[in-house]
C-alpha cells in the first residue's frame, strides 16, 4: 500500500516540473508572436510616417526671385503688385475666370499669393526624399541637390498639410488633395450606412425574435455566417450586375430624371454605396443578432407577464437594451467597409476625377482608391501623397472605433 | 379528488397535461383555485410545479416545445379556447419571478411602462403610488422614483415586481418562487404584503419552503413525479390539514421531511 502510494508520488512530481515547463514554453511562444505583431504594426506606422514628410527639390517655371521687385521678396509684394504678376503671366481668359470666381478686391493677401504660386511660378517636384533621410543624411541631399537639379529649391515640406484635405486631386504632386475621395468616402459610406443599418437591425430582430427553430432558418442563419466570410470582391461583381447594370436606371438617377450622360452608365455613388451595404449586411446582420440575444430572457418574460404584446417587448425592451451592441456592432462593419477597395472597382470607381461629389448619382472616387492609384505611379512624389492619404484613412477608422467604444461604455452605464 | 372549496372557484384545471415535445411534465391536473385565497404549491424539485403556474396564464408558451392539452377556465372561460388571445390573459393574470426582474429603467418606469402601455388613461403619477402603496414600497421609494429600478436592494426589487404586477391591475397573481432568493427579513415582508393583497387578488404561489406554504397560504396542493417522471396532484386541501392531518402518505412523508 505505502509502495502504490511512493510510486504514484513519484511520479506526479516528476509530471509537475513537466507540466509547468509546457506552461512556460507556450507563455514564451504567447509573447513572442505578441511582440512580432506589435513589431510588425511598428513598422508599418513607421515606414507610413517616414514617407509623410522630407525633402523636395522644387523647381519652378518662373522663379520667384525674378518675380520679386526691387529687392522685396515675392510673399512680401503687396497684394495690388500679385494681382499685376498675374495678370501679365496669365491669359485675359484665366485672369477674368479667377475675377469672376471671387473679384481680387475680395481675396486675401495669402490667397492671391497662393494663386501666384500655382499658376505662375508653377513648382515642380524634380525629387523627393524620406523623413528619417532627411533628417539623418541632410547635408548629403543638400549635396545632391545642387549637383542634381542646381536651378531647384530644396525645401523641407510635409505632405500632410490641411491644403491636401481641402483641395481637389491634380495632376501636380504639389498642388494635390484628397478633398474628392474624402467626400466620396463620406457619401458612399452615408448610403451604405442608409440601406444596411435598417435592412440588417431589420432582419436580425426576425431571426432573433419571431422565426423559429426548424431546418430553413437554421440553414438561412449559417449562410448569413457563410456570406459574412465571402472575398469582397465576389461582392463587387454581384453589385456590377445588379446595381450597375440590371438596376442602372435606377443607380444612374435616370428614372428620378436626372440624366447626365457623364453618368448615366451607373457607375455611380449609389450603387457602390449598395455593394458596400451588402458586403457588411451580414456583419451587422450578426453582430445585431449576438445583441439580441444577450438581452436577458427574464426580461421580455417581466414585459410578457404583465401583458405588453411581442412587438411591445421588443420596442420598448429588447431594442433599447440591445442597442449599444447592435451600433458597436454596425460601426465596426462600416470602418471594414470604408477601407474596402476591391468591390470599388469592379462597381467602378473613378481614379482621376476632380469635381467633388454632388449627389448619389455623381462619378466617384473614395480614399483607398486613391491611395491605390497614387502608389502604382512611379514617380516618389506620390508615394508621399498616398502616404499622407493612408494617415488620413487610419485618422477616419480610428476615430470611428473610438466613437464605437464611447457609445458602448456609455449606454451601458445607463442603469 | 377532494375539493371543499366555498365559493365558485376563479381558476380551474380539468385534466390537464403540459408537454415539452413528447415528454409529458404535468399530467392530468384538476385543481380549483379560489378567488381570494392564497393557493400553495409544493413538491419536490422537477415535479411540474412551475410548469403548471405558468400555464394558468398561458407563460408556458414561450417555451417553442412546450403545449397543452385539457383546459384552464378562469371565471368560466377557457384560456385555451382557440379565441383567446394571451396578451389579455396576462393582463389578468399576472406573474411576479423567482427572480426579481425590474425593467432596467426608473422605478416610475417600471410601474407606468404596463399601464401606459394597455392604454391607461388615468393619472400615472397616482397609479404609481397606488401600487407601490400595495406593494408596501412607497415609503421607502417615494423619493427615488426617477432612480434605477435596478438600484435597490433585491427584496426591493422583488416588491418592485409585485407593484409593477398590480399596476395593470389583474385577478389573479401566480408568484414562482417569489422569495427564494431573498433573505430572511425581505421574506417576511413577501409574506406579509401576500397577506394584506388576499382581500383584492387571488395568488397562487409555489414554493420550495414548506414553512413558508405553512405561513402564507389557505389551501396547498402537493405535488409529485410519478413513474414516468410527469408531475402529479398529489393532494389538495386546505394547509391546515396538509400540514397536520394528510389524507396521503406521500404527503405525510414530505411535509415531514421523510422524504426520500
Amino acid at each position: 500500500m505505502n509502495q502504490v502510494f511512493l510510486s504514484m508520488k513519484n511520479s506526479f512530481n516528476d509530471n509537475l516540473s513537466n507540466r509547468h515547463r509546457s506552461g512556460k514554453i507556450w507563455r514564451t511562444i504567447f509573447i513572442a508572436s505578441t511582440f512580432l505583431a506589435i513589431f510588425i504594426l511598428s513598422v508599418l506606422l513607421i515606414d507610413i510616417i517616414d514617407n509623410t514628410a522630407g525633402y523636395v527639390a522644387l523647381k519652378a517655371d518662373v522663379s520667384p526671385d525674378s518675380l520679386a521687385q526691387g529687392g522685396v521678396a515675392l510673399e512680401d509684394l503687396p497684394k495690388e503688385t500679385l494681382v499685376g504678376i498675374l495678370q501679365a503671366n496669365l491669359s485675359q481668359g484665366a485672369f477674368n475666370k479667377l475675377e469672376n470666381e471671387k473679384s481680387f478686391q475680395q481675396r486675401s493677401h495669402s490667397n492671391v499669393y497662393d494663386l501666384v504660386v500655382e499658376r505662375v511660378v508653377k513648382y515642380d517636384v524634380a525629387d523627393s526624399w524620406s523623413l528619417f533621410d532627411s533628417l539623418l543624411k541632410s547635408a548629403e541631399i543638400k549635396a545632391e541637390a545642387v549637383s542634381d537639379y542646381p536651378d531647384a529649391e530644396l525645401r523641407f515640406v510635409s505632405w500632410l498639410t490641411p491644403g491636401f484635405i481641402s483641395q481637389p486631386q491634380s495632376s501636380h504632386a504639389v498642388d494635390a488633395g484628397i478633398r474628392t475621395a474624402i467626400l466620396g468616402s463620406l457619401w458612399t459610406i452615408f448610403i451604405t450606412i442608409l440601406a444596411a443599418f435598417p435592412l440588417g437591425v431589420g432582419a436580425a430582430i426576425y431571426l432573433e425574435e419571431y422565426s423559429v427553430d426548424n431546418w430553413f432558418n437554421r440553414l438561412i442563419r449559417t449562410n448569413i455566417n457563410n456570406l459574412a466570410g465571402v472575398p469582397s470582391i465576389i461582392y463587387g461583381i454581384l453589385g456590377l450586375a445588379i446595381f450597375v447594370r440590371a438596376l442602372e436606371s435606377f443607380t444612374s438617377g435616370a428614372v428620378f430624371g436626372l440624366v447626365d450622360p457623364t453618368t448615366a452608365n451607373g457607375r455611380t455613388i449609389l450603387s457602390a454605396g449598395l455593394t458596400l451595404a451588402l458586403l457588411v449586411l451580414p456583419l451587422i446582420i450578426i453582430n445585431s443578432q449576438e445583441a439580441i440575444r444577450a438581452v436577458p430572457q427574464s426580461l421580455r418574460r417581466a414585459s410578457l407577464g404583465i401583458g405588453a404584446t411581442k412587438w411591445q417587448t421588443i420596442w420598448a425592451h429588447v431594442l433599447p437594451n440591445a442597442l449599444p451592441g447592435i451600433l458597436t456592432g454596425t460601426i465596426l462593419a462600416v470602418s471594414r467597409a470604408i477601407g474596402e477597395t476591391a468591390p470599388l472597382v469592379v462597381v467602378g470607381a473613378a481614379t482621376a476625377i476632380n469635381f467633388d461629389p454632388s449627389s448619389p448619382f455623381s462619378k466617384f472616387t473614395v480614399l483607398p482608391m486613391q491611395i491605390y492609384q497614387w502608389t502604382s505611379r512611379p514617380q516618389g512624389e506620390w508615394h508621399h501623397l498616398a502616404a499622407a492619404a493612408i494617415v488620413v484613412l487610419l485618422i477616419m477608422l480610428l476615430s470611428l472605433n473610438a466613437f464605437a467604444i464611447v457609445l458602448r461604455n456609455r449606454s451601458t452605464k445607463r442603469f | 379528488m377532494k375539493n371543499e372549496l366555498n365559493n365558485i372557484p376563479i381558476l380551474e384545471s380539468c385534466n390537464l397535461n403540459i408537454y415539452y415535445d413528447d415528454f409529458k411534465a404535468v399530467s392530468d391536473v384538476n385543481l380549483c383555485i379560489e378567488k381570494n385565497k392564497i393557493t400553495a404549491i409544493i413538491g419536490p424539485s422537477g415535479c411540474g410545479k412551475s410548469t403548471l403556474l405558468r400555464s394558468f396564464n398561458r407563460m408556458n408558451e414561450l417555451v417553442p416545445s412546450s403545449h397543452a392539452d385539457g383546459q384552464v377556465f378562469f371565471s368560466g372561460k377557457d384560456l385555451y379556447a382557440s379565441d383567446v388571445d394571451p396578451v389579455a390573459v396576462r393582463h389578468r393574470i399576472g406573474m411576479v419571478f423567482q427572480k426579481p426582474n425590474p425593467f432596467p429603467k426608473s422605478i416610475y418606469e417600471n410601474i407606468a411602462w404596463g399601464a401606459r402601455v394597455h392604454g391607461y388613461q388615468g393619472s400615472l403619477d397616482e397609479l404609481v403610488e397606488r401600487s407601490l402603496r400595495q406593494a408596501a414600497l412607497w415609503d421607502e421609494a417615494k423619493d427615488i422614483l426617477q432612480q434605477s429600478g435596478l438600484a435597490i436592494s433585491g427584496g426591493q426589487q422583488q416588491r418592485l415586481c409585485i407593484a409593477r404586477a398590480l399596476a395593470v391591475e389583474p385577478e389573479v397573481i401566480l408568484m414562482d418562487e417569489p422569495a427564494s432568493s431573498l433573505d430572511p427579513i425581505s421574506t417576511l415582508k413577501i409574506e406579509e404584503l401576500m397577506h394584506d393583497l388576499k382581500k383584492d387578488y387571488t395568488i397562487v404561489i409555489v414554493t420550495h419552503n414548506m414553512q413558508q406554504a405553512a405561513r402564507v397560504s389557505d389551501y396547498t396542493a402537493m405535488m409529485m413525479i410519478n413513474d414516468q417522471r410527469a408531475g402529479i396532484l398529489v393532494e389538495y386541501d386546505e394547509t391546515d390539514k396538509i400540514f397536520t392531518n394528510p389524507q396521503d402518505q406521500r404527503t405525510e412523508d414530505y411535509v415531514t421531511g421523510r422524504f426520500g
